[in-house]
């Protein structure tokens, strides 16, 4: 870290009188570069290898998933919001439908949450397990980018047997999920939940202590609390700087309140904090699992609230009851009442937060997404000045940018 | 069953919250409006003391809202509503763990609003963000340019007068004689 206050007359050139301007480069990074997970620009500024100034720009990647969600019905959301984290997408479909549910007033059978909870600790494995093997493999670890993604395609593998698709999941609905645990779920589960603490065992030995991989990583990117609460920091990345804010303790939704976790803080909030915090939100992450599959009830796992699901096909060919509600929701759609609502999620970045707007019609008025690694990225500049070009890396690989979920 | 909810409803809506009660105290003037919908407090503000009510929403020790979780507008275009816009703010406090809404109204005229860029870092590409999708303007923004949206685009793609199907490339496009419309009635 180098004295920003002299730096910082160096730019401006007004304290000395001295014009050091023809020293400092401007070089564009990305907007596709290898280093750069998506589609980000980052204009720098530099002395020599030093890091002056940095102004990122984003919207590459936008696609307009606000505009588009308002003008479809409500339950067409869903599938767009598999593409928001797309190495998390179960939580965002968890996130939304939570929304809507909290907008009827309703709430999902308990089965159906804590097949939410596996589901969304898989996905937040998954998305820890992409993030730090991608920050490895961009600082020389490439074997434990390879184990990692291993260990990654366990988890997708089990996705896909819930959901039939590894990435455009689609899988919650208003009320409940699409569907129920496969057959031999649970055991699959255990399985692959036994081969995955093998490689986080394995992985940990090679890189936590390695001396290689810390000196890269240790007092780089350092973020203050203070700091870090200002530019709205969640997640993981606020954890560790010290703040031990997660939603699933502080707001607990579903069924968080009757597990037993830890919440991993670190101390000054660098890299190398991030990295451990992640590791062991992982290894929590586990331990959620395997309580919620112990404690899996039986029972539906869908709300018998009307209009929020299809009826049976046989109420649709035997009562009225039936016939009326399929065909209005057919026709019309589902149609919460009037009101707004924001329903909090932890999420693999951080929090996502969903606010709804409803006129009671039948059409979203309002659909917005807080994008958690919004903020972090926001912050890069704040980030990254006073370090080296070559420090851009971990950190940037650290904020575990989402285009998806950045640009919308 | 429905006459049940909406009472029901209605019983929440006209009950104060701890924080709605303390901001009428410190700005009896500024609070024009609260509810509590689904238990999310919310406070409708007057845009001159906006400003002031976010300053004392961060520093008061009653209060401490460390955290500006999100920023947004919302276009009330089609509900037939006026003013045309509301600005959402959602706060949430770690030391007392709680969340807040605090929402402005905006008419369509008048679309500005006071930045509080300085009070919150995080607010400083969210107000960008928000001029970008809502053409609110941002009094007092150092720095306010589109975010997602390039330099050269006209219009602000969230309000609801903008067409979805509406195209603005900024290379010419080739001629297509059949463009597909995916189905959109509109």
């Amino acid at each position: 870290m180098t004295d920003m206050s002299a730096l910082q007359s160096r730019i401006e050139g007004d304290s000395s009188g001295e014009d050091y301007s023809a020293s400092i480069m401007s070089i564009e990074i990305g907007p596709a570069h290898p280093a750069m997970h998506g589609i980000v620009r980052f204009t720098t500024h530099l002395d020599g290898e030093l890091i002056v100034g940095m102004d990122p720009e984003i919207g590459y990647l936008h696609r307009g998933f606000e505009k588009e969600s308002e003008n479809s019905k409500w339950i067409q959301v869903i599938p767009y919001t598999d593409r928001l984290n797309y190495v998390s997408p179960l939580l965002n479909n968890i996130g939304y439908s939570m929304a809507v549910e909290k907008l009827y007033g309703i709430e999902a059978p308990r089965r159906a949450e804590f097949t939410r909870v596996i589901m969304g600790e898989i996905s937040r494995i998954t998305d820890h397990l992409t993030c730090l093997g991608a920050v490895a493999m961009e600082i020389g670890a490439f074997t434990f980018f390879l184990w990692f993604i291993k260990a990654r395609e366990y988890l997708w593998e089990l996705v896909e047997e819930m959901t039939g698709a590894r990435l455009t999941t689609n899988w919650t609905r208003f009320g409940g999920n699409a569907h129920d645990l496969p057959d031999g779920f649970l055991n699959d589960l255990a399985d692959r939940l036994l081969k995955l603490k093998e490689v986080m065992s394995e992985c940990d030995k090679l890189l936590t202590r390695n001396k290689i991989f810390i000196d890269r990583v240790k007092d780089v990117g350092s973020f203050s609390k203070e700091d870090a609460l200002s530019f709205g920091f969640t997640g993981p990345l606020l954890r560790a700087c010290g703040i031990p804010y997660d939603v699933r303790r502080s707001d607990p939704y579903s069924v968080y309140d009757e597990l037993d976790f830890e919440i991993p803080v670190g101390s000054v909030g660098d890299c190398f904090d991030r990295f451990l915090v992640r590791m062991e939100e992982i290894r929590q992450s586990i331990l959620i699992i395997e309580q919620a599959a112990d404690k899996m009830p039986e029972g539906p796992f869908m709300t018998d609230e009307r209009m929020m699901h299809y009826p049976d096909k046989k109420d649709v060919y035997g009562n009225i009851e039936g016939l009326i509600d399929h065909f209005k929701l057919v026709m019309e759609g589902h149609q919460p009442p009037a009101g707004e609502v924001y329903m909090p999620i932890e999420g693999g970045n951080g929090e996502i937060g969903l606010y709804l707007v409803s006129d009671g019609s039948g059409d979203p008025v309002r659909v917005r997404m807080r994008p958690p690694c919004f903020n972090l990225v926001a912050a890069m500049p704040a980030m990254t000045v006073g370090h080296y070009v070559a420090d851009i890396v971990p950190i940037f690989g650290s904020v575990n940018m989402i285009g998806g979920e950045l640009d919308r | 069953m429905s006459e049940e909810i909406s009472t029901k409803e209605t019983e929440v809506i006209s009950e104060a919250g701890e924080l709605t009660t303390l901001l009428q105290e410190e700005f009896p003037e500024a609070v024009s409006g609260f509810h509590a919908h689904r238990g999310d407090e919310t406070v409708v503000i007057e845009r001159d003391a906006f400003e002031a009510v976010c300053r004392f929403l961060r520093d008061d020790l009653r209060c401490s809202f460390e955290i500006m979780m999100d920023l947004t507008a919302v276009d009330r275009l089609e509900m037939k509503e006026t003013p045309r816009f509301e600005m959402v703010y959602h706060f949430k406090s770690l030391t007392h763990a709680r969340r807040l809404r605090i929402k402005v109204l905006l008419t369509e005229e008048d679309c500005k609003i006071d930045s509080i860029h300085h009070l919150w870092k995080a607010v400083d590409w969210y107000e960008r963000e928000c001029y970008d999708m809502f053409g609110i303007h941002f009094e007092g923004h150092p720095d306010l340019r589109r975010l997602l949206m390039y330099d050269e685009f006209e219009g602000h793609p969230l309000r609801k007068d903008y067409p979805i199907d509406k195209q603005q490339p900024l290379l010419e496009l080739k001629e297509v004689e059949e463009r597909h419309t995916y189905g959109r009635h509109t």
